[in-house]
């Protein structure tokens, strides 16, 4: 089990899920945060103020897994949020202790284990 | 006396008469006001759009309408006006009144208000016109590559079917009826949207993923400002403060309001919820509608046309968003669907006791017929000469922002500003530390062609 956590660009959240969701990662959480990483400054002008943007608007995704998919969540990950470009972020991969899932109270492997979801349950 | 003398006698006095007539005072103040009206209806459009787009794009979307109260009204003073106004021939107004020469405080054939003042009310409509264009090519169109379009398309494609229309033209003596720009503004610039999506091209990430209204209280605001500013739009073009006036402006009230009922229905009926964003387009549809025919109908044929409007284009929108084309806000099946449906409306619900010429419904099936032949003409015209524009902008140009800047977004990429910036992490850049920074990215760009030489 391992907790993966990635910091990527906004504008990649979307082609990131949607490889994460082919890669068959269900299961994260995502915030939005602000960070620097070491990518050059972008400067604005608000009536004559400059300004250098020293904090850039990143997504932080934190997805707890099982061993089998570490691998191919962090190739995942690599492939949809680069860009080439300095500031892509990065992904952190960390050891767990314990998972719990609350609603049933399973641990460790059971809980980060996906559990089948209809399409008519999402919907409703 | 004879009377075969007298009757010419007669009639050059009252040539005279018409050309002489004093400014009203009544008139004058509202169509002072209506100016205003209409003017702020480009802001509404630009609160309107940029509540439908991501929160990345919100204040160049706001800019491209508010860059077009700029540009294109510099332009219509200059030239736009003479093209669209000026005596010329049916097809296009000349240069007398260019620069704003000859445009004076006098009276003249549209009322009894200055010249002056009429320009700068027609200015209003080249504005907006211009500026509707713009929804069709958010999220990816380049700000200076669409300053050139509309500024280039408002004197080449807006003035001529203006001067068709209102300007002597060959539409206008025709008898097709178009009170205050239903195919003047709204075909015209739904047509031209249509293209201008399709040259322009998708946003990259169209179809793909799911691309949302950022806040839809500014889609609420921006419809309901558009609504206030829209009486100016319509009972303003009487151009006079007098019963034609009234009419329209009940009617610009009417109309929306059975728009939006029925649309507010077909959205329960369909989802079993009613939307804002849906309410918004609804009042939108509906003014649009009813621009053409609002002195011309019964409040009734109002309703009327409110309510059939709302149909054709609530399903061109459910359509469009299933199709290829990303038409990113739906301009075509708003104005362009709006605006054919309601043109072709007046030709059947006109009635000559309400002060247009009678339609369909009354017995005169061959207005229904030049409606068409207007609607046709303006959607040919200016689909063409979009298309043309535009191909030309982008021999000079690139139209359309980098995959990686849209990923970014146009407020930051364009310019260099944020919607809704917090301002966290923000260092201030003193001035004097400005100047240095130039001077060292001039040296490098210096050194770097002396190394490449």
């Amino acid at each position: 089990m391992k907790l993966i956590v990635a910091v990527i660009r906004p504008e990649k959240l979307g082609e990131t899920l949607e490889a994460l969701y082919r890669a068959e990662v269900r299961g994260l959480t995502v915030s939005h945060v602000q960070g620097h990483g070491g990518e050059v400054e972008r400067v604005e002008t608000y009536r004559g103020t400059t300004v250098k943007m020293g904090l850039e608007e990143k997504v932080r995704l934190e997805i707890g897994v099982s061993e089998p998919f570490v691998e191919v969540t962090v190739q995942a990950i690599l492939r949809a949020a680069g860009t080439g470009d300095v500031g892509d972020g990065k992904i952190f991969v960390l050891p767990v202790e314990n998972v719990y899932r609350i609603r049933t109270g399973e641990k460790d492997e059971a809980a980060v284990t996906p559990q089948p979801v209809g399409l008519d349950e999402l919907l409703g | 006396m004879n009377l075969p003398a007298a009757i010419p006698h007669a009639a050059k006095l009252a040539q005279a008469a018409a050309r002489a007539v004093a400014v009203n005072g009544a008139d004058t103040a509202w169509l002072m006001a209506s100016t205003a009206l209409v003017l702020l209806m480009t802001a509404a459009l630009g609160f309107f759009y940029s509540g439908l787009v991501r929160g990345k794009n919100a204040l160049n979307t706001l800019m491209m309408s508010f860059a077009a109260l700029g540009v294109v009204g510099v332009a219509w003073a200059l030239l736009g006006y003479s093209l669209a106004f000026a005596p010329g021939n049916a097809v296009i107004g000349g240069l007398r009144y260019a620069g704003l020469r000859n445009v004076g405080l006098d009276t003249g054939s549209w009322g009894a208000t200055p010249h002056l003042l009429f320009m700068a009310y027609q200015g209003t409509f080249a504005i907006i016109t211009a500026a509707l264009i713009s929804g069709a090519v958010v999220e990816r169109m380049r700000f200076s590559a669409y300053i050139v379009f509309i500024t280039a398309w408002s004197l080449l494609v807006y003035s001529p079917v203006a001067h068709w229309v209102w300007g002597k033209g060959w539409l206008g003596g025709m008898g097709a009826l178009d009170f205050a720009g239903g195919t003047v503004v709204h075909v015209n610039a739904g047509v031209a949207a249509m293209v201008a999506a399709l040259v322009v091209g998708n946003r990259k990430d169209y179809g793909r993923q799911a691309l949302l209204p950022h806040d839809a209280t500014y889609v609420l605001l921006g419809a309901g400002l558009l609504w206030f500013g829209w009486f100016g739009f319509n009972a303003g073009s009487a151009l006079a403060a007098n019963a034609s006036a009234a009419l329209a402006f009940v009617n610009t009230m009417l109309a929306p309001a059975a728009t939006l009922v029925v649309w507010m229905g077909m959205d329960g009926i369909r989802f079993r919820k009613v939307t804002a964003v849906g309410g918004a387009t609804g009042i939108v549809v509906g003014l649009v509608a009813i621009t053409p025919a609002a002195g011309f109908v019964s409040p009734s044929g109002a309703l009327a046309l409110g309510a059939l409007a709302a149909f054709p284009s609530y399903f061109a929108i459910s359509y469009r968003s299933r199709t290829r084309l990303d038409d990113s806000l739906d301009v075509f099946a708003a104005h362009g669907t709006g605006g054919i449906v309601g043109a072709l409306l007046t030709g059947v619900l006109a009635s000559a006791a309400w002060g247009g010429t009678d339609g369909l419904l009354y017995g005169n099936a061959a207005q229904l017929g030049k409606q068409a032949l207007a609607v046709a003409a303006s959607a040919a015209y200016s689909g063409v000469m979009t298309f043309g524009i535009l191909k030309l902008v982008a021999l000079v140009m690139p139209l359309r922002m980098t995959n990686r800047e849209e990923g970014i977004g146009m407020d930051v990429a364009q310019h260099g500003e944020e919607a809704y910036a917090r301002g966290e992490g923000a260092v201030l850049v003193p001035p004097e530390a400005l100047a240095p920074r130039m001077e060292r990215a001039q040296a490098t760009v210096t050194f770097l062609a002396a190394e490449g030489a």
